[in-house]
């Protein structure tokens, strides 16, 4: 009823604008005497710049509008429940909830026809079964409905229809009024086309300052959820404890250490197979391999960069893990013979994998970057009497130095960020442990399995994964900007 | 004859001197050797990154290809009157109140009409016989007669899937000896089967409900499909297209044609590149709190999954948008702005249309890591959820709790059973055939449309 009344509300807005397009248009054309020599601009111009006036405004009002509505109303029904209808056990925020829900339960009811309009504002909880009339309908309610929350409810209803009614009341107006105006100054000599232009880049400028506004969503999302997790959960014991033992029931130890540990083991195994492998790549492709070898190697390559994590985390788990539980596991199926890994998730199984998903960052990167040295050193170096290799070891790596720690340090954001590998690859025992046959989990994977499930945002286990998010957030980023510092400010070198 | 030959010096060759370049001393040997090491080195490293390539299709297509055949069972059901429509009258509201409990005997006593037909003795109750169909089998024969009620009374010969152990023992998943400890299926069961193999009733063929169909209940593993879960992907790159193209290029238009340089547009840059290094399921998280937690907006939709992934994307598009804007040589604005066009008409009219090959390149790229991605997908709720029907609107398309490609896979690799393993492995070829073919257009239209300036 209410999205009903909002969807005509944009019929009609959508109307008047096309309207308000073809009359300022024509309106500049007869005041030019149907020469549009003399307008200013051309005539569609007049007829934009009236549907901008007309849409625009109103729209925005409107977006507003449907925002802050809902939490207005939220703020003044969660003020007025009594403190004596929350349940033990139960919080504001429960109760809310159940309130929206009954609401939404009556909207629908009375969106079927089971209900009508008046019915629905004057029902009262002792005459009828609410919770079985609203199950008729598909709404499911846990309980039965109190009066209060009933009450609630019904003023609930009636505070979002008199909202939205106001909602098309001005957003209507504001479009009858920015629409009125632009036809009446559509005349020949109004600039309307360095008026349309104005408000063109009003737009891209919005459109570019959408990055800010993620960054700061991104920032600002998990900083809250981070300050409601440090206020029920010690702030040390996170950063400094040494055991991670969520338990749904309370008291779960929640530090992160064990799970820096896993990530950067991890990750280090993923770099210790990237970083070789990408290197002397990036080193055949750029300084042996001919042109043909070259335009095959690369793309081939850089296919391992495209594959989606998901594959590779099957590969993981399906592949890599039993092939190596058949070298190191069980004393009779073990190639050696020893029982040194029992399962097919371990640290060596995802790191091997999400090395193998690293080798073209490496390669592509260190390839730019090792082509990029000029020439002219490699012919003195050849000039002098060195190899081809003692070139590059000795000249040609030590100039490229700074941009291949670059691409290294970018590859590490990347393991230490990436998920997929590690949920299926890596398993979920929190521990330190040197052994890389063991399983061992990680930030990411903490992540998802706190954040999986049933949700429920007031307790330290859930919140806890919006504190790993903000730390990951900080390690990646600070690596990032290290990385592309270093970059950047190597490539002017040679500029 | 006098003996021509010149008198020459002894054809003996000169002993070359130390430090001659002729012969290699131990030093040159040693560095030539360690020139051809270094080589090697590289050689060997682009093989193994080639191996583990090829390692990798090769496991996809050798343990995925399994998903696209199915084993099914023909047998010929009798649909008594009696039983399915007591009245006789072709009440469809009638008909539809026998459940999925009313189908199951009409199975069993086919499988009896069938062994005798065939002389085959097994010893089985014609229950554990049916148990070599798949659990949706009942469903599958209510559907057919609900949906065309005339056949009741009549003997119709169906195909059935088997169960996933049968069809795990005709592809060598399963054998005699896994089963010892297996309640689902036991080895008389699989001497049927054997039996009704060589009687051309069980067969293995192409299963089109693995393309089409819907995901199932962790106990019907042959009855799982990817269908819904490619609309639910379909539907976010909707969204992803229709949010991340125009706000990616109204973007990138503003930073290259129109900024100033000044520290309000560096932050926005910075800011760019930054985000494009973000971990995904960072993305993940701030959906979570903001577009759920926040917005109200319902939990599993493709909608959220859109939102995400197009604030994933848009550092990609907006990246490779600047790099063909900026290809465009200044010429061309000149050009425009000289016969007296606006900077905004010289945008608009010339550069854009000039640079929209790249930027279509670019986004279709952006689109399809969109596609693979999974694990902000995860936050947001789109596992574990089994959308049973596809969406029969746009609306619901995009609000109705569904799955994504990636993470239906995710879903079946995390069931525990080597059968739901075939079809992840199976539906990562299905995704793998759409980003190559994403890729391949990119390809395309770069080739179609470079422009050398």
């Amino acid at each position: 009823m209410s999205l009903s009344l909002t969807g005509y509300v944009i019929l009609i807005v959508l109307a008047l604008t096309i309207a308000g397009f073809f009359a300022a248009r024509s309106r500049a054309k007869t005041s030019a005497g149907g020469d549009i020599r003399l307008l200013h601009s051309l005539p569609n111009y007049y007829g934009y710049n009236a549907a901008m006036f007309t849409a625009v405004p109103a729209f925005g009002v409107m977006v507003i509008w449907l925002f802050a509505q809902p939490m207005m109303i939220d703020n003044a029904i969660f003020s007025d429940i009594p403190d004596g209808m929350i349940a033990e056990g139960s919080s504001r925020g429960l109760v809310m909830s159940d309130v929206r829900r009954i609401a939404e339960g009556l909207d629908i009811a009375v969106a079927q026809g089971a209900l009508s309009e008046a019915e629905a504002a004057s029902l009262q909880s002792d005459e009828t079964d609410i919770r079985s009339l609203l199950g008729e309908v598909g709404v499911a309610l846990g309980s039965d409905v109190e009066a209060e929350v009933l009450l609630a409810a019904q003023s609930y209803r009636a505070q979002s229809v008199s909202g939205t009614f106001w909602m098309a009341i001005v957003t209507i107006a504001l479009a009858v009024f920015g629409g009125a105006a632009t036809i009446f100054v559509a005349r020949a000599d109004f600039r309307a086309r360095n008026m349309v232009e104005r408000g063109a880049l009003a737009v891209l400028i919005l459109a570019a300052s959408l990055a800010i506004l993620t960054t700061i969503g991104i920032v600002f999302s998990m900083l809250f959820e981070s300050i409601n997790f440090f206020r029920l959960h010690p702030w040390t014991d996170f950063f400094f404890g040494t055991s991670w033992a969520p338990n749904f029931r309370g008291d779960s130890d929640l530090s992160i250490l064990p799970l820096l540990w896993g990530t950067l083991y991890i990750s280090i195994i993923a770099l210790l197979v990237a970083v070789p492998i990408g290197l002397f790549a990036a080193i055949y492709l750029s300084e042996y391999a001919g042109l043909k070898v070259r335009a095959a190697a690369k793309p081939l390559l850089e296919i391992l960069a495209g594959i989606p994590t998901i594959v590779y985390g099957l590969f993981a788990l399906l592949t890599v893990g039993p092939a190596l539980v058949r070298v190191f596991g069980r004393g009779e199926e073990g190639l050696l013979g020893v029982e040194w890994m029992s399962g097919a998730t371990a640290v060596l199984t995802a790191g091997l994998v999400m090395g193998i998903m690293l080798i073209p960052f490496v390669s592509s990167l260190s390839d730019d970057i090792i082509n990029a040295v000029p020439q002219s050193l490699r012919d003195g170096s050849f000039g002098l009497g060195a190899t081809h290799s003692e070139t590059i070891r000795q000249v040609v790596l030590p100039a490229a130095l700074p941009g291949i720690v670059g691409a290294i340090l970018l590859a590490a954001s990347r393991a230490i960020g990436e998920t997929m590998i590690v949920v299926l690859g890596a398993g979920a025992i929190a521990k330190f442990s040197a052994n890389p046959l063991e399983a061992m989990t990680t930030i990411t994977t903490r992540i998802v399995s706190q954040l999986t499930g049933d949700t429920d945002f007031s307790s330290p286990e859930t919140l806890v994964a919006f504190a790993l998010g903000l730390t990951l957030f900080v390690l990646t980023l600070g690596l990032n900007v290290i990385a592309l510092y270093i970059v950047r400010k190597y490539r002017e070198q040679y500029e | 004859m006098s003996d021509a030959t010149h008198p020459s010096a002894p054809a003996v060759t000169p002993v070359p001197g130390k430090g001659s370049l002729l012969i290699q001393d131990a030093r040159t040997q040693k560095r030539n050797a360690a020139e051809r090491r270094f080589k090697a080195y590289g050689i060997i490293a682009i093989t193994i990154g080639m191996l583990m390539l090829i390692t990798l299709v090769y496991n996809i297509l050798s343990r995925g290809t399994g998903a696209f055949q199915q084993t099914f069972v023909t047998i010929e059901v009798t649909l008594p009157e009696a039983k399915l429509d007591k009245n006789g009258n072709r009440n469809i509201d009638d008909i539809k109140k026998v459940s999925t409990f009313g189908y199951a005997p009409l199975l069993r006593s086919a499988f009896e009409e069938k062994t005798a037909a065939l002389g085959i003795q097994t010893g089985m109750k014609s229950k554990e016989m049916a148990g070599i169909l798949s659990a949706s089998a009942p469903a599958q024969l209510r559907d057919f007669v609900i949906a065309d009620p005339s056949v009741i009374g009549t003997t119709v010969a169906f195909e059935f899937l088997a169960s996933g152990r049968v069809d795990g023992y005709l592809k060598d998943r399963v054998s005699r000896d896994s089963i010892a400890n297996d309640n689902n299926i036991s080895v008389a069961q699989l001497d049927l089967v054997d039996q009704l193999v060589a009687a051309g009733s069980i067969e293995k063929r192409f299963n089109l409900a693995f393309i089409t169909g819907s995901d199932s209940s962790d106990a019907r593993p042959e009855a799982a499909g990817m269908g819904v879960s490619m609309l639910g992907s379909l539907f976010m790159m909707l969204v992803v297209l229709a949010l991340a193209l125009p706000i990616g290029v109204a973007a990138s238009i503003y930073l290259e044609e129109f900024a100033p340089k000044n520290w309000i547009t560096d932050i926005i840059e910075v800011n760019i590149s930054n985000l494009a290094a973000v971990p995904s399921i960072v993305f993940g998280i701030l959906g979570l709190a903001v577009f759920i937690n926040y917005m109200h907006l319902p939990t599993s939709a493709p909608l959220v999954g859109g939102l995400v992934l197009t604030l994933m994307t848009l550092p990609t598009i907006i990246i490779s948008t600047r790099a063909s804007l900026k290809a465009v040589p200044p010429s061309i604005r000149d050009a425009a702005l000289g016969v007296g066009a606006s900077k905004m008409q010289s945008v608009f009219h010339h550069v854009l249309p000039l640079a929209a090959p790249g930027i279509l390149t670019g986004t279709i790229i952006g689109l399809a890591q969109a596609l693979g991605e999974t694990a902000p997908l995860l936050l947001i709720g789109m596992v574990g959820f089994i959308a049973s029907n596809p969406p029969d609107s746009i609306a619901s398309g995009l609000l109705d709790p569904n799955s994504a490609m990636p993470a239906q896979i995710y879903e079946w690799a995390k069931r525990a059973d080597p059968a739901f393993y075939e079809r992840a492995w199976g539906g990562i070829i299905i995704l793998l055939v759409f980003l190559i073919t994403m890729n391949t257009i990119a390809v395309i239209l770069r080739r179609r449309f470079e422009r050398r300036w």
